[in-house]
């Protein structure tokens, strides 16, 4: 052999053993290379699971789903696009139609882009038969929420498509999926929301389609999110809500013996159903940028108004605690509360001293800014004695977040010493300076929710539940002992018989007589707020019956003039139909349904405009 | 014919020869298979295709083992000359498909002239170099020998052909066989070692180690030949500098790009590296024993461009894995020492010298094919013998061996 044949024979065997170690390398040893294969040819398509229903304390079906369905387009796939018969059958603008097509080609001409998003069943119904012309078109099923009634949107909220920015901080998500946005939707989100399936399928080069990865071994079904039973009484609620039409306010109904919240009505409400489907944007631009009526402010839960009168029931159950005052504790009224050169006028009308009981339900204001100053005077200082007082409104679920399975919610306001101390930066302040709080005035502020917490209180002689909306996850009743277990307030119950005896002659001859039920014993309280806005609002705080109560209520209602006016009738029609199951006053019933403060409303928008005008001058 | 000495035809290299024809045409299948499958057949799809290419081979090797083997020492020059007037045809009415200018279509048919000119300079080099009086020693004999081979080669690559070019320089093992020095081999490897160390590294730390060694010969032999190792030492420094300077300044843009992809010097998966990238995953994604035939995802959804020409290695590595992969390297490089054995005993010179032309031409194509596919070597189009899908280059290869088959079958005849 010739040593040169060797040497070309040594280099056929070099290259082999290299080529060898090579293969070596990158099948056996090289682990991403395997995993990029599969990166290439296996798409991971997600199932949505369908989310959980919401139901009312009835079981009556809220939120429930529906399928929608968007048209997509792979541009690569359009042949001979016929658009005057596309846009006549879609009904959409021939230059809607071209900017999404050019928009849908510059992303990618073979994957999939939306053209019309969530056409709503009626209206897949009638083109889906014209789909086969359009070749390059298609559908995708869509679930969404499907509302069964027109009211009560801030309940459960709404859902929406997840942001960028949403994703980012939230793992769990990715592009496409919804997220509850705004109400039991938003609180509950993990329980509705259920467990995306995923479906693997296995695509070629061109992203096309090729079938099911392994046929489906490692695709994991949808798990459908669990349902929700809520304690809101839906049809109480749009009762609550028609009376509460062409006015502005919040109700509030709790069952005082659970804290489970019957009504968080808001008003003007709208049709959730109009933030679902193909104008889903533009409706919710138009709600959003309602700056007057401001629809999407749920008033119920975070409209802080002063509670004015119903607040005298709370200062007169901490002057008992406190022995400031007993129930035959009698003040004259002369026309109000004076004190040096400080002057709390007084409508009350009487004249002698009265007691307790005529001074709730004549609503004097005398008496309780009496009561209040006696509070805050029996403390060596003012502010030991403010603070003390403040304590009490607290324990009353005053000033505070409730902390509860509602997205939203507000503190409302109770001023404590450290607060007039830095208004009255000499500290000079005494009882007197802050009479206001004596009628639920000035510096105390109360969200509809917390008014009807305290009316609860009173209802249940002295503790409460937070307030909830939801009872029953999947079926199974909630445990959080947040819920479960009562919360006493700082006043002893023996002292509530006392203002529940004035809160009952309210309806009997006091200031909400007119809106008295024969044959169910209501206590209540009206209240007439003064506020920096406009007309006074009228305000009712409530529960019924006297004896082991079901029901206890507070409305608002903005610029209502008197706590009488509006609010008192509606709380005491809300509260016969719940007693009552129908309303026998049908000519009240009629006048709240139709009455209107929309030309309050306008008047005192013009009045705003002008100021803001003459301010701008 | 006189059959002076009988007719021994080699059948191990037949044997390996439809070997691998079927390990190409399989591999094809799976390379072109789709669901909406169609028949062996389907003039429409490659592998129906290749297997009429395949049945056209076999006419051509009858016709080979039954013309008489006096007609291939007669003919070189002229079909030398055909070769060479091809070359420039095509150049001139060729047809240009994916930007070169290679191919003449007649009706369906496309002829690469490219790839027959290894036939002819392989016969004529060997006619010529086989003549009694050649010796490689001799200037004048030897450059004529080295124009033989660059002629063709500097025809092809205007088409522009590089690959096929760079085949040319196969033939160097031919001169090796036939006297040049082996100083020559050495110095082109060590040259190619260094142009790609001279990417890679910093030229000047490189220049500075490298002359290290030589800087101890020459204090080594400081009373005797240090002038011959300074020599040297500013050959190498001088190739290490102007390394950089050839590689921005003379070459294209595309070889550049795929020699730094080679190199890892520059990422890019989507653009120029995804040609290589793809290879890749697509061989190393076989694993030891492969996806199974007709299993390769990758080759199925054609994850790899020029998956049944060029890169058809990747679907053998996919879906044979590492042992079938193995298999496949083992059963060439047995091929190709075959038909070296075989070359060694010829008796006839132009016999031996044209066996190892064709043992060098598809040593050649072998190494730089695979080593494309693996990503050791920068992408160049030439096919892997055989098995690429390709009607001229399948002809061109089986002509070019079985006429040394014809030749190895009359070895024992007297002259």
């Amino acid at each position: 052999m010739d040593r040169r044949f060797i040497l070309l024979s040594g280099f056929v065997l070099a290259v082999l053993l290299i080529f060898s170690a090579r293969l070596f390398y990158l099948q056996i040893i090289d682990e991403d290379l395997k995993l990029s294969a599969e990166n290439n040819v296996i798409r991971r398509i997600k199932d949505y699971a369908p989310r959980g229903h919401i139901y009312d304390r009835e079981n009556r079906l809220v939120v429930g789903n529906q399928s929608a369905y968007d048209l997509m387009v792979v541009p690569s796939q359009i042949r001979d696009l016929d658009t005057a018969a596309f846009c006549q059958v879609f009904n959409i603008e021939k230059e809607e139609l071209k900017r999404k097509l050019t928009r849908a080609t510059t992303y990618s001409r073979l994957k999939p882009s939306v053209v019309i998003k969530q056409m709503m069943r009626s209206e897949y119904v009638e083109v889906q038969e014209h789909i086969i012309f359009f070749p390059g078109f298609y559908f995708q099923r869509r679930l969404l929420r499907e509302y069964l009634y027109e009211g009560a949107p801030n309940i459960a909220g709404f859902i929406g498509e997840v942001s960028e920015t949403f994703i980012r901080n939230n793992p769990g998500y990715s592009r496409g999926d919804f997220y509850g946005v705004a109400g039991i939707e938003k609180s509950y989100e993990q329980t509705l929301r259920g467990k995306d399936g995923v479906r693997r399928i296995v695509v070629d080069v061109h992203n096309r389609e090729k079938g099911r990865f392994q046929e489906g071994m490692y695709d994991t079904l949808p798990q459908p999110g669990e349902h929700l039973t809520t304690t809101i009484d839906i049809e109480l609620q749009r009762y609550a809500e028609l009376l509460m039409t062409n006015k502005r306010g919040g109700v509030v109904a709790i069952e005082p013996s659970t804290g489970e919240l019957l009504i968080v009505a808001s008003s003007p409400t709208y049709d959730p159903s109009l933030l679902v489907g193909r104008h889903r944007n533009q409706n919710y631009f138009q709600l959003f940028s309602d700056s007057i009526e401001k629809p999407l402010f749920d008033r119920a839960l975070l409209a802080e108004y002063p509670p004015g009168s119903p607040f005298k029931i709370v200062n007169a159950l901490i002057g008992l605690q406190e022995g400031a005052i007993s129930p035959n504790s009698h003040y004259a009224c002369g026309g109000g509360f004076r004190h040096g050169r400080l002057f709390v006028r007084c409508k009350c009308g009487t004249a002698a001293p009265i007691p307790l009981k005529t001074g709730i339900y004549k609503s004097c204001n005398n008496y309780f800014c009496q009561t209040y100053k006696k509070i805050v005077d029996s403390y060596p200082t003012a502010q030991e004695g403010l603070e003390r007082w403040s304590n009490y409104v607290r324990s009353f679920g005053m000033g505070e977040f409730f902390n509860n399975d509602l997205p939203t919610g507000r503190r409302g306001n109770v001023p404590d010493s450290t607060y007039y101390n830095r208004i009255y930066n000499d500290h000079r302040w005494k009882a007197v300076s802050t009479i206001s709080n004596g009628i639920g005035q000035g510096e105390l502020l109360s969200t509809p929710l917390q008014l009807a917490n305290i009316a609860a209180i009173v209802a249940n002689r002295g503790f409460y539940y937070t307030p909830h909306i939801v009872s029953h996850i999947g079926g199974e009743p909630i445990t959080d002992p947040h819920f479960t277990q009562r919360k006493k307030t700082m006043v002893d119950s023996i002292h509530f018989e006392h203002v529940i005896a004035g809160m009952f002659e309210v309806f009997q001859q006091g200031t909400a007589r007119l809106a008295k039920v024969e044959g169910i014993d209501m206590c209540g309280k009206t209240g007439t707020a003064e506020n920096p806005h406009g007309q006074d609002h009228s305000i009712f705080m409530a529960f019924a019956p006297k004896d082991n109560p079901k029901i206890a209520i507070a409305v608002f209602v903005e610029n209502g003039y008197w706590g009488s006016r509006w609010a008192a009738p509606i709380a005491s029609l809300i509260m016969e139909k719940f007693l009552t199951g129908e309303v026998q006053r049908e000519a009240l019933e009629k006048r709240m349904l139709e009455g209107s403060l929309e030309d309050e409303y306008r008047e005192q928008a013009i009045r705003l405009a002008e100021r803001r005008a003459k301010k701008n001058e | 014919m006189s059959n002076r000495g009988g007719f021994h035809i080699d059948w191990p290299i037949v044997v390996m020869y439809f070997a691998l024809l079927l390990i190409g045409w399989m591999n094809i299948y799976s390379a072109t298979f789709s669901e909406a499958y169609t028949g062996y057949f389907d003039m429409n799809q490659n592998h129906g295709r290749q297997l009429v290419f395949i049945m056209g081979a076999v006419v051509l090797i009858s016709v080979i083992l039954i013309l008489d083997i006096r007609l291939y020492t007669l003919l070189p020059w002229p079909i030398f000359a055909l070769s060479i007037l091809s070359l420039v045809a095509v150049l001139l009415f060729g047809q240009k498909i994916s930007g070169a200018r290679s191919w003449f279509t007649i009706g369906s048919l496309a002829i690469q002239p490219g790839e027959f000119a290894k036939v002819a300079a392989a016969l004529a080099l060997a006619k010529y170099m086989g003549t009694i009086d050649f010796q490689w020693k001799k200037l004048r004999q030897r450059f004529i020998a080295l124009g033989i081979i660059a002629l063709p080669a500097l025809v092809i690559l205007p088409q522009p052909d590089l690959g096929s070019a760079i085949v040319f320089s196969a033939f160097i093992f031919v001169f090796h066989r036939e006297g040049m020095s082996s100083i020559w081999i050495f110095l082109g490897v060590t040259l190619g070692v260094l142009f790609v160390f001279s990417l890679l590294f910093n030229t000047h730390i490189l220049s500075a180690i490298l002359a290290l060694p030589f800087l101890f010969l020459m204090y080594r032999y400081r009373k005797g030949r240090w002038a011959q190792w300074l020599g040297v030492l500013i050959l190498v420094v001088g190739f290490v500098q102007s390394v950089d300077f050839t590689f921005n300044n003379l070459l294209e843009d595309r070889h550049r790009n795929r020699i730094n992809i080679m190199l890892g010097l520059e990422h890019d998966p989507q653009g120029v590296g995804y040609n290589i990238h793809q290879a890749q995953i697509a061989i190393g994604s076989g694993g030891l024993f492969g996806k199974g035939y007709l299993q390769g995802t990758q080759t199925k959804f054609n994850f790899v461009p020029e998956q049944h020409t060029d890169f058809i290695f990747c679907t053998i590595g996919e879906e044979w894995g590492f042992v079938g992969s193995v298999l496949v390297l083992v059963l060439f490089a047995s091929f190709i020492v075959r038909l070296l054995f075989m070359a060694e005993r010829q008796k006839v010179a132009m016999y031996r010298i044209y066996g190892y032309s064709v043992a060098s031409i598809l040593f050649f194509h072998f190494t730089i094919n695979i080593a494309m596919a693996m990503g050791l070597f920068p992408v160049v189009g030439i096919p892997l013998p055989f098995i690429s899908y390709g009607g001229s280059s399948l002809w061109a290869f089986t002509i070019l061996l079985f006429i040394f088959i014809k030749m190895d079958a009359h070895r024992k005849d007297i002259w």
